[in-house]
């Protein structure tokens, strides 16, 4: 088992800014050092060699993919995607025609198709603008694809079952070669763009945010940084969903959200 | 004065388990004092997609209330902290938890040796790790870093554990201080309990 301490770390990181312009400093310490040591172990290197390959900006892409956490699930956390379709979505609705939705950090797209999926069972499909981005380019391009495996399948099946939706989760896929081949329809008018939450802009407003399990990999300080950005990606009244185990009370923004659900995570910007 | 050879310097402990381990959690909850005077923190297996119902059941008995953290919750002593249902969990130096959603580790998310590990590395000699009966060898590795960073390892008497797999990984990677029945675990935390009130 390799080690790295703090001081390697942060060359690491100090590297990937400088040269490449992707700021790691502020990711949450323990997880970003299993990574770097799972890397490590990946390529057989040590620090130094990682240091040289970091010069290189193809390695970097791949350590991009490799750095970042990417396990997700369809409905992941079932009752959260209940109060969804029966509160939340309805209540965006009220003030406003079409839905516009970000799904910041939206990995293999597990989380975007469910979202789709949803929207479709409520017959709102084409009143909703969808972007989803992630910092990740490998994992972009396969949440476009949107091919799953067989086994993954098991589990999102479940959870679609416990969110209670209107048809079977096999309404929406094919089995072609072991695969499960989501139906393409369902996100063909969903933006994919690679964005960072920690350098990348404001670049839209929307009626509701999710951004489940990305900020656990920030350290408190980032945290608040990201959400002064969401809220300023929200409309007044907009809904920001984060983790089932993330919490906003200690940002320095929390005041300007009110909790609209503490179970489930969703909170609504009430200031400006 | 006791054979556990404790002092009172210590600043958290930390429990793991699986298999066959919740009667003795339970056991120990409602044995020590409501002012025990370390945080304990649990990385305990279960059901990946059910995330309500077993912190209560772990409360009913406790002496002191038994809370699942959120990411980046401030770690307190006399609580009890257990890692909630698909979330790695881990102690980061500053003394507060972050959550993960990694990969399984050893098949398992919550994974002992995570949660284990990181603790090692923040607390080092002030630890003191208990690894419960379990059916995987995940908490094996764990204890190896909490005895590499000179903390006190207590694993319970495989004879006593329904399955004993895992402290039996535990023994057979590092160096065991204590094999003990849950009994004998249970008057380990009280001895350490009146270490902090002298
Ligand atoms: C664990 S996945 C979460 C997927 C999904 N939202 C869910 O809850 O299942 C975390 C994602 O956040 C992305 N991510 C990490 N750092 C990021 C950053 N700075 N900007 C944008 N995305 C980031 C990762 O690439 C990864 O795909």
């Amino acid at each position: 088992m390799k080690d790295v301490d703090i001081a390697d770390l942060r060359r690491i990181t100090d590297l990937v800014k400088t040269k490449h312009g992707y700021d790691f400093t502020n990711y949450a310490m323990s997880s970003f050092k299993r990574r770097i040591v799972r890397i490590l172990e990946l390529y057989n290197l040590n620090t130094e060699g990682l240091l040289k390959k970091l010069l290189d900006r193809q390695f970097t892409e791949e350590f991009l993919n490799e750095i970042t956490v990417n396990v997700t699930e369809m409905f992941r956390d079932p009752s959260f995607w209940r109060i969804l379709r029966d509160d939340i979505i309805p209540a965006i609705l009220l003030n406003h025609q079409k839905i516009r939705i970000w799904h910041a950090g939206c990995s293999s797209g597990e989380e975007v198709f469910s979202m789709a999926i949803l929207l479709k069972e409520m017959d709102l499909l084409h009143n909703a603008q969808i972007i989803a981005t992630d910092l990740d380019t490998n994992i972009l391009e396969k949440a476009k694809k949107g091919e799953y495996t067989i086994k993954n399948m098991e589990l999102n099946e479940k959870n679609y079952i416990r969110f209670q939706g209107s048809g079977v989760l096999k309404d929406y896929y094919k089995e072609i070669n072991g695969k499960a081949i989501l139906d393409k329809s369902l996100v063909a008018d969903v933006s994919w763009r690679n964005h960072d939450l920690v350098k990348g802009g404001i670049f839209n407003k929307f009626d509701l945010i999710l951004c489940r399990n990305v900020m656990i990999y920030f350290n408190q300080a980032l945290q608040n940084e990201v959400l002064k950005k969401f809220h300023e990606s929200l409309f007044k009244y907009g809904y920001l969903a984060i983790g089932s185990k993330e919490s906003l009370i200690w940002c320095d923004i929390a005041n300007k959200f009110i909790v609209v659900n503490n179970e489930e995570k969703v909170y609504k910007k009430i200031k400006d | 004065m006791s054979k556990f050879n404790l002092h009172n310097r210590y600043k958290a402990v930390v429990i793991g388990g699986s298999a066959g381990s919740f009667q003795g959690i339970v056991k120990i909850l409602s044995s020590i004092p409501s002012n025990f005077p370390l945080p304990i923190i649990m990385c305990l297996h279960r059901l990946k997609h059910v995330r309500n119902g077993f912190v209560e059941a772990l409360s009913i008995k406790s002496t002191v209330e038994v809370t699942e953290p959120y990411d980046k919750q401030n770690i307190k002593k006399g609580h009890v902290y257990l890692a909630p249902a698909n979330y790695h969990m881990s102690v980061e130096l500053g003394n507060y938890f972050s959550l993960s959603t990694e990969e399984m580790v050893n098949n398992s998310r919550p994974a002992i040796d995570i949660t284990l590990g990181s603790c090692a590395y923040v607390y080092r000699n002030k630890l003191i790790g208990i690894l419960l009966s379990g059916a995987n060898k995940d908490g094996g590795l764990g204890m190896k870093y909490i005895k590499d960073k000179g903390g006190l390892t207590v694993v319970q008497e495989p004879t006593e554990c329904m399955i004993d797999t895992m402290p039996k990984a535990a023994m057979s990677l590092t160096t065991i201080d204590h094999v003990l029945r849950i009994e004998q675990i249970v008057r380990l935390l009280n001895e350490l309990h009146k270490l902090y009130k002298t």
